[in-house]
């Protein structure tokens, strides 16, 4: 068995493979203890091999388990998620709890790669932020602002300026629901910014929990031009990719090894 | 670092005693983390050793009695000021401490936030009183290379009296006759300060010492194109980081010594990393003492620096001043001429980097190039994007990198060097 981590700022993963097929996904919020989190997901697992991704993935050689040990970026485990899924992938955008990465493919390898800087703004931590303005969960922050319509422009690209501004609309008498899909068009044309850097080819691969935002993936196909499940492909499991990414990058190793 | 023994000198250049105290223990632990740890490290590095553990301290005083002999100390910031020119007038060229955080909140009062990390350290030394160069230094020489240092010398010159160059922004003949100009106006200034008048003879001598120190740094470059790389990139910019502060005789002699011991470790095939080690040559912003951050973490995550085109690497070393001229006329001709080549970023257009560049990777043998520009650095992150251009047309990868003295995003950078080492390997 092989297991994958990806240990993110807010939420690790974990995906296990067993003859290059996934046996388990789960996931636990990251908390301030991610080494316990960590323990919880392997509990009764005896992985042969622990492969570590995410910024956290360091933190895998604290977890004393008998088994080999390696880590890999979450910018080659996506890519490798992503391309094992769709291998005619061309391009990966994953955007995660504190970072956003695009990567663009060829044969399943990251040829270019783009990563938002210590700044989280447009990132999956910015829609959480602001979805704390509407006091909605970020989960349903993307179907509120779907509702929104002439969204007004949040021109900051500071996740704290993005909460002010925000602020000063509700109280000009935006409708939030406007000012949600305003803030939802912000991340996504500093995204779309990030791709077209990388040198945009369809088809694109959307990973990560934002991925799971319907709102800024229509977005994203409209700024982008592209048509939802023929040029921009949502795996099932968006937020899997990483620890998928991370399981196979060992597996593949294995694999061809034995060749 | 011998402190005690240093104290009364430090306290005679009006240093704040405690602070710089705290300066040097930082810098020792941080020097002992990056440089120590290593392995399979040059003998040749004890020298490299010994002058950064001396280099506020040793160095200062001979520095000080240069002084009381009546020999003047030039401080410098930039590689646009000619040092032949200082040596000429019997002075001592160094640079200034602008590597360190140090002082940068005291910076914040004489020159905007959004100012680079370099320009906030040199004046936030000097305020926060940590550099003993600039406080020993008789003369302190500007150039306005970019408009960040440009103000903030006006503002600078406040608390430190400091001559200001003009750096053309062309390289057109008449951008060549205002730069002679500035040559001959500095040599003007360097004679009045040192009261020596500077002959043929004493000019042919400063450039010999300069070419001197340039074709030792020149044979270092060369031997880094060896597979396995014969010497860390952090010991090979601690070189030319040294080029700025040792004596000029001493330190050539020193690096030719060290590459005496390279050749012949290239001879039987040893280096610092396996021969499969990913080969990455940096590229951009100079990088002064102590900022061995990147080329720290581009070592710690499985790839080996093979070059550092910079001014603190082969933007100082590439070329020499022709050394045919008899006259001081000739010589001076020669000196412009030489300086009128640099491939600042502060020059439009500036093809030349572009070109310098794509040779010195392909020289090296890079598997890719890593482009450090300093946050708020206009002229060099513009370059990134022609850089990026360039090197791709030659099948190079690069990653652009935009980074300041602070520590806080390590593991960011840590997380994009890896992912291109990965991308290459």
């Amino acid at each position: 068995m092989i297991a994958g981590l990806d240990i993110g700022s807010r939420s690790i993963e974990l995906v296990t493979l067993i003859d290059g097929k996934v046996a388990e996904a789960k996931k636990l919020p990251t908390t301030f203890d991610p080494v316990s989190q960590c323990f919880k997901l392997l509990d009764g697992l005896r992985p042969a091999s622990l492969v570590g991704t995410g910024y956290g993935r360091n933190l895998i050689q604290r977890l004393e388990l008998d088994c080999e040990f390696s880590t890999i970026t979450e910018i080659k485990a996506h890519a490798l998620g992503a391309a094992h899924l769709f291998p005619e992938a061309r391009t990966v955008l994953d955007i995660g709890g504190q970072d956003t990465k695009a990567m663009s493919l060829a044969g399943g390898r990251v040829l270019k790669f783009e990563m938002n800087d210590r700044c989280a703004a447009g990132t999956g931590k910015f829609l959480e932020y602001t979805a704390g303005v509407f006091q909605i969960p970020v989960e349903d922050f993307g179907p509120y602002a779907l509702k929104g319509v002439n969204p007004p422009e949040i021109s900051s690209i500071c996740t704290v300026f993005a909460e002010t501004e925000a602020t000063s609309l509700m109280a000009r008498g935006e409708k939030p629901e406007a000012i949600a899909l305003g803030l939802h068009k912000a991340i996504v044309k500093r995204t779309a910014n990030m791709l077209r850097r990388v040198g945009l080819n369809f088809p694109l691969v959307f990973t990560g929990g934002v991925a799971n935002n319907p709102c800024v993936l229509d977005l994203l196909a409209q700024s982008v031009g592209g048509e939802i499940g023929r040029d921009i492909l949502v795996p099932d499991n968006p937020d899997y990719m990483g620890a998928l990414g991370a399981a196979l990058h060992r597996h593949n190793n294995d694999a061809a090894r034995a060749r | 670092m011998s402190e005690s023994t240093h104290h009364e000198m430090w306290e005679k250049l009006n240093m704040d005693l405690a602070a710089h105290d705290g300066l040097l223990e930082v810098l020792g632990k941080f020097y002992g983390d990056i440089y120590l740890s290593q392995e399979n490290r040059l003998k040749g590095a004890e020298y490299l050793d010994f002058v950064l553990s001396e280099v506020h301290g040793l160095r200062i005083k001979e520095l000080q009695d240069a002084k009381e002999q009546g020999r003047k100390v030039v401080g410098t910031f930039c590689v646009f000021v000619p040092e032949e020119i200082t040596l000429a007038a019997d002075a001592i060229h160094v640079g200034l401490c602008a590597g360190a955080e140090a002082g940068s909140e005291l910076a914040e009062q004489l020159v905007p936030r959004n100012t680079c990390a370099l320009i906030k350290s040199f004046i936030g030394f000097k305020m926060a009183k940590l550099c003993p160069y600039i406080e020993s230094s008789d003369m302190i020489v500007g150039e306005t290379t970019c408009d960040g240092k440009k103000k903030a010398y006006e503002a600078f010159n406040e608390i430190a009296p400091t001559y200001v160059m003009e750096v053309p922004q062309t390289k057109s003949e008449a951008a060549r006759d205002l730069w002679k100009s500035e040559v001959l106006r500095y040599m003007k200034a360097v004679e009045e300060l040192t009261g020596v008048t500077i002959t043929a003879e004493k000019l042919k001598q400063g450039i010999k010492i300069t070419n001197g120190k340039r074709r030792a740094l020149q044979r270092l470059t060369s031997l880094r194109a060896a597979s396995p790389a014969p010497i860390s990139g952090r010991d090979a910019l601690l070189v030319n980081q040294i080029s700025f502060y040792d004596d000029p005789i001493r330190f050539t002699a020193k690096i030719n010594e060290l590459c005496d011991e390279l050749e012949a470790r290239i001879e039987t095939g040893d280096g610092v990393a396996p021969a499969d080690t990913p080969r990455l040559m940096l590229s951009g912003c100079p990088m002064a003492v102590p900022n061995w951050k990147l080329p720290y973490v581009v070592e710690s995550s499985g790839a080996v620096i093979v070059g550092e085109e910079s001014c603190i690497g082969t933007r100082n070393s590439r070329d020499l001043v022709d050394e045919s001229g008899e006259t001081l006329e000739d010589m001076i001709d020669a000196i412009a001429d030489r300086y009128m080549k640099i491939d600042c970023a502060c020059f439009t257009p500036n093809q030349e980097r572009l070109d310098n560049i794509t040779s010195l990777a392909k020289d090296l043998k890079a598997d890719g190039v890593i482009h450090y520009s300093l946050l708020f650095c206009q002229p060099y992150t513009h370059e990134s994007l022609k850089v990026d251009k360039a090197l791709q047309v030659e099948g190079i990868p690069m990653l652009s990198i935009e980074t300041d003295y602070s520590m806080e995003d390590v593991e960011q950078l840590k997380t994009r060097i890896e992912a291109f080492v990965e991308t290459l390997a």
